[in-house]
């Protein structure tokens, strides 16, 4: 089967990429586009650590054939993180030292954030469940569940991160 | 209690150390600007997989790679032959010999797992199929799986050197020898005996062990890995490959989690021979599957404890006699049993120990070091025991390790003296944290006068 | 059938580094004329945090502000041999050598500035906010930067440090196991609540409360990561993780994050922690180390709770509900081991 063209919104910027068919979306934004901020912990949908945002929503890049986002809107960490300083859910992440080794870092935070998009006041049960796809091996996630919830105030005050 | 060293810690003025300041990779962490070596690509940069053993133990009557070399995009295959100096143990570096695993098997496979040849490919997927396409002719020899039954005459034979144990100095095990454990339990009133068991354990770090190798103008090879010891590395890449050490320029600084999994130097010297081969650059990252089932786990442990011990609750001998699983090949494994032969006694001052720690090789994954390096299970198998001989004596758990507990000054079983001791004051902290009311002769206690009291 | 509650306690020490086969690391420090310090190493962060406390340790020592300390490592080409990150040694042996090295440099940068602010390098002390000053007369001062680039370009000197860790080697007696292995001791002591339910075998871990001691912190906030990080890992090891279910067989062996169970957000119990400082005779600034030992001690406080809650002696890891269960049919003796499927079904009353 012949490569095609797909074209789809990354970061609120269009992009066209050739694309074999299958290749996954993780593929496609590490080694074709250079967005490696998305990670590759186990490329079986296991770990989180490739979740990127489709439409504002969490999937997991690596199990995502790319021509099926043509036409939608694609957020990688990269597209969160502001010109100036961080979003607020990084600064609560760095704040808090919800980060170790850094690996689950990008898939967390974008977890985090669409979590808080359509729950701006999510309990310790919600915060829980929605991370639960994402393995840390590292911090225990305390520090992790801690950052969400002052991300969580820190949105509903108002602030813009650091 | 203690307290010139209390005085001590109370006079510190420091600017920036003891200070929670913020993580200096913080900031690429929480934008991904921070680069992974699966983040590293270099144009015309080629994949490395691994054709692996299907069976723990097989004699290899030949591999045919003429249906793989068919794949578009199949560049080479490696082999055995391949490799300068192909059989090796990671410690030589530090004097552990002999050499005993392969880069690439030769004639034998003594694990399910092991590496037989490394495909070569343009793509990740056609390396993927190539690996998939290798005929292997294998002739399955009996394996041994159990440490105990590995030990017995008549087992099958997993290491060359004819025996499945390391050799200490001469020794079929690592020995501690201190004081008269038969005197020891002479005196006791008591007998305490029990074997405790564990399995092997991943690391499961979420960034998978892997490495890219990159050949320059100027003939060095650079090496990007997420190792643990870069030194290490590459100190044992170019002792494999035959090339001068300064031939080598390794970079890293960067993992993705270890927990003692990233130690292993694995990936490096075949990727590096790959790219010296290829002149190319070459990835080899593990997938999740092989970090899982080929990386070495935290080693299952076999230890049996023999505890002579008084009706006042003194421990008066112990007598272990553990088994690590190494697995099939050396790796870390003979070391770990060294730093566990200093500790399995655990923080007690036993007058009479015997200890008998052994390294037997099986036709399990290798293991190798995992955080708390044959410390971990010793631990585990040293509290539990205490916990037992509690019950047995009829004393609280708390009474039997104040009693028992090693103090500053005191001689260990490897006859090294105590120092930095502090393991009575952090029980006490432990039990007023938990609202464990401890007995006042518990709470008099230190760890500088085994007569109780105040300190002078 | 019930859920049955136990509590359990442990305490372990565990040594720092491994000097069986020597495990030296050195540092390398310059004043760059830009003022900040560049230490370069060939050590690893494993996520532990050793960027940040090397840069602590050696800003401390410089006497100079952390944001002008920076961290080159890992490269074989720049820094000086380091045997790695193992044995929770990477703070003691890196940290000792940066002091080494940072006060070499110090002197060097002392010795400078004494000659710009004519006085003796005896009267001369760093403030912390990269100024160099005259004991005593704080306005007789001269900044890092300016001393560093009249270093540079006036008196043709460098401002750099060597150091070196090394505590050697370590025989071992074949014959008694005689060694001397390591450099110091840390300790760690957990109580352990779990709840255990009778009929499916499943535990949960309700709370982990630890002291440690670890010598001087460097950075508290990092030490609470480990201590915190290290536990859930410990709960994996207790209850749920081995690569072969069957072992010493080897099939089922899992192959995903869905067959290697590990503890999730979910299974976090309550947790709490105290940290003593009692410091190390050998470390920098009194330094031991934490890095492995956080998983040792919840392992077998969590498995002590378990048969203080059962009545049982489970001396397996991990305790998984299959454990539970046959530990359990074996306290209930041969005669009554089926007495669960005897009882059923069981009828509903109306």
């Amino acid at each position: 089967m012949a490569a095609k063209v797909v074209s789809f919104t990354l970061n609120g910027r269009e992009t066209e990429v050739m694309v074999k068919p299958l290749t996954t979306l993780q593929v496609v934004l590490r080694e074709q586009l250079g967005h490696t901020a998305t990670k590759t912990g186990c490329r079986q949908g296991g770990c989180g650590s490739c979740t990127v945002l489709l439409n504002g929503e969490p999937v997991l890049s690596c199990l995502l054939p790319a021509e099926d986002v043509a036409g939608q809107q694609v957020t990688t960490l990269e597209g969160l993180t502001p010109i100036d300083g961080l979003h607020p859910v990084q600064s609560a992440f760095f704040d808090h030292y919800a980060v170790q080794c850094g690996y689950c870092s990008p898939g967390m935070i974008l977890t985090t954030k669409a979590l808080l998009d359509r729950n701006s006041t999510p309990s310790r049960e919600e915060i829980v469940e929605a991370i639960s796809g994402n393995v840390c091996r590292c911090t225990g996630y305390t520090a992790i569940i801690e950052a969400v919830e002052a991300a969580a105030q820190a949105l509903k005050g108002g602030q813009n991160g650091r | 209690m203690g307290a010139n060293v209390l005085e001590k810690a109370a006079e510190k003025k420091y600017r920036v150390v003891g200070q929670s300041v913020p993580r200096r990779d913080g900031m690429g962490h929480v934008t991904g600007a921070t680069k992974f070596v699966g983040d590293v690509h270099y144009p015309g940069m080629l994949h490395l997989k691994m054709v692996r053993s299907p069976v723990p133990h097989a004699k290899i009557n030949s591999i045919d790679f003429s249906e793989a070399e068919k794949v578009p995009g199949f560049v080479r295959v490696l082999t055995h032959r391949d490799v300068p100096k192909n059989i090796y143990t990671i410690l030589c570096l530090i004097g552990v010999g002999p050499d005993d695993e392969p880069v690439l098997a030769v004639d034998r496979v003594r694990y399910q797992g092991e590496p037989m040849a490394a495909i070569l490919a343009e793509t990740e997927e056609a390396a993927l199929e190539a690996v998939a396409k290798v005929k292997l002719d294998l002739e399955e020899l009996p394996a041994v799986f159990d440490v105990e039954e590995a030990l017995k005459p008549g087992a099958p034979i997993v290491a060359d050197t004819g025996v499945n144990y390391f050799i200490y100095e001469g020794h079929h095990c690592r020995r501690v020898r201190y004081g008269d454990v038969e005197q020891g339990f002479a005196q006791a009133d008591f007998i305490v005996e029990e074997t405790y068991n564990t399995k092997p354990i991943e690391h499961a770090p979420t960034e998978t062990t892997g490495c890219v190798a990159k050949p320059e103008a100027d003939g060095r090879v650079t090496v990007h890995t997420n190792t643990q010891a870069l030194y290490f590395s590459l100190d044992n890449t170019a002792l494999i490959l035959q090339v001068p050490f300064q031939k080598l320029h390794f970079v890293g600084g960067t993992v993705g989690g270890g927990f003692g999994g990233k130690v292993d130097v694995i990936t490096e010297p075949i990727t590096t021979l790959a790219a010296m081969k290829t002149g190319r650059p070459v990835k080899f990252i593990y997938s999740r599957v092989e970090e899982m089932q080929v990386s070495s786990p935290r080693s299952a442990w076999r230890l049996k404890y023999k505890d002579g011990v008084t009706k006042d609750g003194r421990i008066v001998a112990r007598q272990i006699t553990s088994y690590a699983d190494a697995g099939a090949y050396n790796r870390h494994t003979p070391y770990a049993v060294t730093k566990h032969a200093a500790n399995v006694a655990g923080p007690y001052t036993i007058p009479n120990v015997h200890i008998d720690a052994h390294c037997v090789f099986t036709n399990h994954t290798p293991g190798s070091a995992f955080r708390g390096f044959g410390v971990t299970m010793a631990s585990f198998a040293i509290e539990l025991q205490m916990d037992k001989i509690a019950a047995t004596v009829g004393l609280d758990p708390w009474e039997i390790r104040f009693i028992n507990a090693y103090r500053n000054g005191d001689v260990r079983p490897h006859r090294k003296v105590a120092e930095d001791v502090t393991f009575i004051e952090t029980m006490q902290a432990a039990a007023k944290l938990a609202g464990h009311d401890l007995p006042e002769h518990l709470l008099a206690m230190n760890s500088w006068d085994r007569n109780g009291g105040q300190h002078g | 059938m019930a859920k049955v509650r136990g509590q359990g306690m442990a305490a372990i020490n565990y040594p720092t580094g491994m000097n069986l086969g020597g495990d030296p690391s050195q540092a390398l420090i310059h004043a760059s004329t830009t003022g900040n310090f560049i230490i370069s190493l060939s050590s690893t962060d494993l996520g532990q945090g050793l960027k940040t406390v090397i840069a602590q340790i050696g800003a401390e020592t410089l006497g100079v502000p952390f944001d002008t300390v920076i961290i080159d490592t890992a490269d074989t080409d720049t820094g000086p041999h380091c045997m790695g990150t193992f044995a929770s040694r990477a703070t003691h042996r890196v940290g000792n050598a940066v002091m080494m090295a940072a006060n070499e440099a110090k002197k060097a940068l002392l010795d400078v500035a004494a000659d710009e602010l004519e006085a003796s390098p005896d009267d001369l002390e760093l403030d912390g906010n990269g100024s160099i000053v005259v004991k005593g007369v704080p306005d007789r001062s001269i900044s890092v930067i300016d001393t560093a680039l009249a270093a540079h370009f006036k008196h043709g000197k460098t401002i750099a440090g060597r150091g070196i860790y090394m505590k050697p080697k370590s025989e071992v007696d074949p014959l008694t196991g005689e060694m001397d292995p390591d450099s110091t001791e840390a300790h760690a002591c957990t109580v352990a609540e779990v709840e255990v339910d009778t009929e499916t075998g499943e535990v949960k871990v309700l709370s982990l409360k630890s002291a440690y001691e670890v010598g001087q912190q460097v950075n508290p906030a990092l030490v609470e990561g480990q201590i915190v990080g290290g536990a859930l890992m410990g709960i994996g090891h207790a209850l749920y993780e081995t690569t072969n279910p069957y072992y010493p067989a080897i099939d089922h062996g899992p192959l995903n994050f869905s067959d290697y169970l590990m503890p999730g957000p979910a299974e976090l119990p309550e947790m709490e922690s105290v940290v003593l400082e009692f410091p190390s005779s050998n470390g920098p600034y009194g330094v031991k180390g934490v890095g492995e030992m956080t998983a040792n001690c919840p392992i077998p406080a969590i498995v002590n709770a378990i048969n203080n809650a059962l009545g049982v002696r489970i001396t397996t890891l991990p305790v998984t509900p299959e454990v539970v269960l046959r530990a359990l049919e074996e306290r209930r003796g041969p005669s009554q081991s089926n007495l669960p499927i005897a009882n059923f079904p069981t009828e509903c009353s109306s």
